[in-house]
């Protein structure tokens, strides 16, 4: 009963601050509730048992990517809003449109879904030899998973260089 | 009880809240916030499978999603840097040097 109070709960500020950061005007009040929004998708992870999960979601991203957003925004100083300008050529309705296709998708996989239920899913076929969430994710990442690892620690160091080089002053 | 339907619903919902986002708005900041939270949509599903499988490698699976999404935040905000030194703006509607 806790469970489903705390999981109603946190739904529904997860959805509310989804809404407000993508109908707000103000693009730094934008990236406040994109804050708030991280936060409380940290605190879904923390009922889900993901306690290092959340702890690196606050870090990388309600830390570290939010921030690179919020000097993004005062650098780019938006004296003229974008939505004031007006395309001629832009189809308003159509990305509602495309919005109502992917949502019928998503419906019709629910449909399907509750149509033809899955199969038993298959018990966890290996018994990991350490307990406890950081100590279980740790031993994946650096026995079953190491070569990803390093791949994606290789993904970063290019990400690295290629925002330095583009942030240069001549391009 | 809270079955991994009900977060499969959840962010279903909230992936749906961003497409539209990315579809609507023509901010191209509030339409990369948008693509991260999609990102992170998923990453929900991941970690409510790999809460019912009793299974850390969703989590795992996380960790690689992360990394990714915050690599292609720096990228992609250098990318919107280097475009308004050159056009002076924000909306992607005058992004079309590109299209033929």
């Amino acid at each position: 009963m806790g469970e489903a109070i705390a999981f109603y709960t946190i739904a529904a500020f997860v959805l509310g601050f989804a809404v407000l950061v993508v109908s707000t005007k103000d693009t730094v009040h934008s990236v406040l509730f994109l804050v708030l929004d991280f936060l409380f998708v940290a605190a879904l992870y923390v009922l889900l048992g993901a306690q290092f999960l959340a702890a690196i979601q606050v870090l990388v991203y309600a830390g570290g990517i939010v921030v690179l957003y919020l000097f993004v925004v005062m650098l780019v100083n938006l004296k003229r809003p974008p939505e004031a300008h007006q395309d001629p050529n832009r189809r308003g309705k159509l990305g509602f449109a495309l919005s109502a296709v992917v949502l019928a998708e998503l419906g019709a996989i629910a449909a399907y879904g509750y149509v033809r239920p899955a199969p038993a899913l298959a018990q966890a076929s290996q018994v990991l030899p350490v307990t406890g969430n950081t100590e279980e994710i740790g031993w994946l990442l650096y026995t079953s998973y190491l070569i990803p690892f390093e791949i994606a620690s290789m993904l970063l160091l290019v990400a690295m260089i290629g925002a330095i080089i583009l942030a240069k002053r001549e391009l | 009880m809270i079955t991994p339907t009900h977060y499969m619903l959840l962010s279903a919902a909230l992936f749906m809240i961003r497409v539209i986002g990315v579809m609507v708005r023509r901010n191209i900041i509030i339409i990369f916030m948008s693509i991260e939270l999609i990102l992170n949509a998923v990453n929900i599903n991941l970690v409510a499978f790999s809460k019912e499988l009793q299974n850390g490698i969703g989590q795992v699976f996380v960790v690689f999603v992360i990394a990714v999404a915050a690599a292609e935040a720096a990228v992609g905000l250098g990318i919107i840097l280097a475009f308004y030194r050159n056009k002076e703006t924000v909306n992607i509607d005058e992004m079309n040097l590109m299209r033929w």
